[in-house]
């Protein structure tokens, strides 16, 4: 049994001019100590489906339906109270701006020492040990003396590793993390990526991976989950997907990234941008920006089909590379 | 917070009219503090012999100050004319009778002498010790009222602007409808619902309370304002997916956000809540008399003719003046100190 289950994920956000479609019978699973990437375009519903797996959407403006099953237990019907005890013990979530994540008035050690008082009871002195001992597994030099510093005195690297001992003080069973390396720079991004897997090791939890950067999901993930247009196009584990694309989407996004696959001449882009959700067009949503589209593309919308590990909803699927 | 300390301290020292005013509400308050041993007498010690006496005029015997007894005669027009006894002598002293300074007992024949360096009132009591145990009253209630009205505006902002929804909806009717009557007539009528001949602890407090009754309503609005955009800040959000309590996310990651709006915000408002209880003690509604505070001193200055008769009644509005002044100007430079856009 999997360890996360999303089943037929549908979310929509309540405006005056009706329901903007925005997420579209997402499936997934994450199983334990394995990673899922999530990769996308922005505006593809990356974050919307991430925020739905802690409850963060507004109740009031969203709508959402299918099944989140964590553990077997189902999380789309939880109330207010019940979620609390979910986030940071059973799922927590590493966000992608350390500069703006952190409450800049408290200190480091204030704010990780509030969120371990949350999951469990310790003396004082025992709540301070721990908290240095989460920095200092987190790879920030001289942990005691950072306690007390303040986070704008802190790098963005050393502000996401905080953010990280935050996520990972409840020891939650799955971490979020929503595109944590895309805020900063290329060397740091390395050393995150690096101290997420370890410490993924480590604790043995699964995790979510979004990001929109298919060099990081190479290093990090075991397997991937394309999204356009709120839809999910292609599955399958990682190493398969990247190396023998079967939707014309993601060969496209591997031929944009440069570098990603030797080759001479200029870099390809996809023309055009992702639609928007006021106006997806019919059909495969993709259709209007694709290479590939055949006749049907434009009419009905692809089934996803399962093959073996993989699957991937498409007309008229790419061959393998040779 | 200490960032914010600093640029305060390099305005003050650069604006000179905000430093100076800093020092004078500096020796204000230390003034208020002090005030029974500041002031020569106490402050209910009348002497219906020397209504309206004039400042008295100080001599001196070498270095020692004394003073001539005075007494008063009727003029054609009715009017009290004092003249000193020159034969005889009362001599200043320091530290006297648990005062800083005083008339000296033990000269016999000067024992019914006064000293009255800012005047007299209709009953003969000092200004000068009434205006410094004024100064108590005047100079906390600003202080008191302000501490609780920002306190309630953030409670009632802070939960409209978190909970949002019907709540909000409620909350911020509530707060349209006090800030609908005119704040003077609420006063009003606010103080004519309760008893006038309380014990003079509770109608300070009263009066402090009913000063905050007006104040909160504007400030709610504001810190709702903040909370609506602060708790759609990431870190918000982050504590959140964290698991923390709804009560601890606004009270440490939402509400703390609005202090430094706040501090200005109460800084400038406190000289309106210092001439509010003036008003209310001017038209006998607020501290009464043998309380004292600036505003009801200035009972006495109240027509053209008391003021042409004995102008020293007017001083109490010199010193309201100058602490309003002071509190202005010191908000202004703790508005600078906060301004992000900084040295201007």
């Amino acid at each position: 049994m999997s360890l996360l289950d999303v089943r037929d994920l549908s979310i929509s956000f309540r405006t005056a001019a009706g329901p903007l479609h925005v997420v579209d019978r997402v499936s997934f699973s994450v199983e334990r100590s394995s990673t899922l990437a999530i990769v996308g375009e922005s505006g593809c519903g990356k974050s919307v489906t991430a925020q739905s797996l802690l409850g963060l959407l507004p109740p009031k403006k969203t709508m959402v339906s299918g099944s989140i099953r964590l553990d077997d237990r189902e999380l789309t019907n939880l109330s207010f109270e019940r979620w609390r005890e979910v986030r940071g013990r059973k799922i927590a979530m590493v966000f992608q701006d350390p500069m703006t994540s952190l409450n800049p008035l408290l200190t480091v050690g204030a704010q990780l020492r509030e969120v371990l008082a949350l999951h469990q009871k310790l003396s004082s002195n025992a709540l301070g040990d721990e908290a240095a001992s989460w920095l200092s597994k987190v790879g920030l030099p001289d942990p005691v003396a950072r306690l007390a510093a303040y986070p704008f005195e802190l790098s963005g690297g050393m502000r996401q590793r905080v953010l990280i001992a935050l996520a990972l003080a409840g020891r939650p069973e799955l971490l979020v993390a929503d595109e944590p390396t895309t805020a900063l720079d290329v060397t740091i991004q390395a050393q995150i990526l690096d101290l997420l897997g370890s410490l993924q090791r480590e604790l043995g939890m699964g995790m979510v991976f979004i990001t929109h950067d298919l060099g990081v999901v190479e290093r990090i993930s075991d397997r991937i989950a394309v999204l356009y247009a709120g839809r999910v196009v292609e599955s399958g584990p990682t190493e398969q997907v990247l190396s023998n694309p079967s939707h014309p989407y993601t060969r496209a996004l591997l031929d944009s990234v440069p570098g990603f696959r030797p080759r001479n001449g200029r870099l390809a882009s996809i023309g055009g941008n992702v639609p928007s959700p006021s106006a997806w067009p019919p059909g495969c949503r993709f259709h209007p920006r694709c290479p590939s589209a055949i006749e049907p593309c434009s009419r009905t919308s692809p089934e996803s089909v399962v093959l073996g590990d993989r699957a991937r909803a498409c007309h008229n699927p790419m061959e393998p590379r040779a | 917070m200490t960032r914010h300390l600093d640029a305060f301290r390099r305005i003050l020292s650069r604006n000179r009219a905000a430093s100076a005013a800093f020092a004078a509400l500096a020796a204000l308050y230390l003034m208020a503090l002090a005030a029974p041993w500041l002031a020569p007498y106490d402050p209910d010690d009348e002497s219906r012999s020397h209504s309206w006496a004039p400042p008295s005029t100080i001599r001196f015997d070498g270095i020692r100050p004394y003073v001539h007894p005075v007494s008063f005669t009727f003029d054609d027009d009715a009017r009290r004319v004092y003249v000193e006894d020159t034969t005889l002598r009362a001599p200043i002293g320091l530290f006297v009778r648990g005062h800083l300074f005083g008339l000296v007992d033990g000269s016999a024949n000067a024992s019914g002498a006064r000293l009255y360096l800012l005047g007299a009132d209709s009953r003969g009591r000092d200004l000068l010790t009434r205006l410094l145990h004024g100064a108590r009253i005047s100079l906390t209630i600003g202080v008191v009222g302000v501490s609780i009205s920002t306190f309630v505006a953030l409670l009632v902002g802070g939960i409209a602007g978190f909970a949002g929804g019907r709540v909000d909806w409620l909350l911020m009717r509530v707060c349209e409808i006090v800030m609908l009557v005119p704040a003077f007539y609420l006063l009003m009528l606010l103080r004519a619902a309760l008893p006038l001949d309380w014990d003079s602890r509770v109608v300070y407090l009263s009066i402090v309370l009913i000063l905050s009754f007006i104040g909160w309503a504007g400030l709610a609005r504001v810190v709702r304002g903040l909370v609506l955009s602060i708790r759609e800040r990431d870190h918000v959000v982050a504590s959140r997916a964290l698991g923390v309590p709804a009560w601890k996310i606004l009270t440490r990651h939402v509400l703390p956000h609005t202090w430094g709006f706040l501090a200005i915000q109460a800084t400038l408002s406190i000289p309106g809540y210092i001439v509010a209880e003036s008003g209310l003690s001017l038209l006998g509604l607020g501290i009464q008399d043998p309380q004292t505070s600036w505003g009801n001193l200035l009972q006495e200055a109240m027509s053209i003719s008391e003021i042409q008769l004995h102008p020293w009644s007017l001083l109490p509005g010199a010193f309201l003046f100058v602490a309003v002044l002071s509190w202005n100007l010191v908000g202004d430079a703790l508005r600078d100190a906060f301004d992000p856009r900084g040295d201007e």
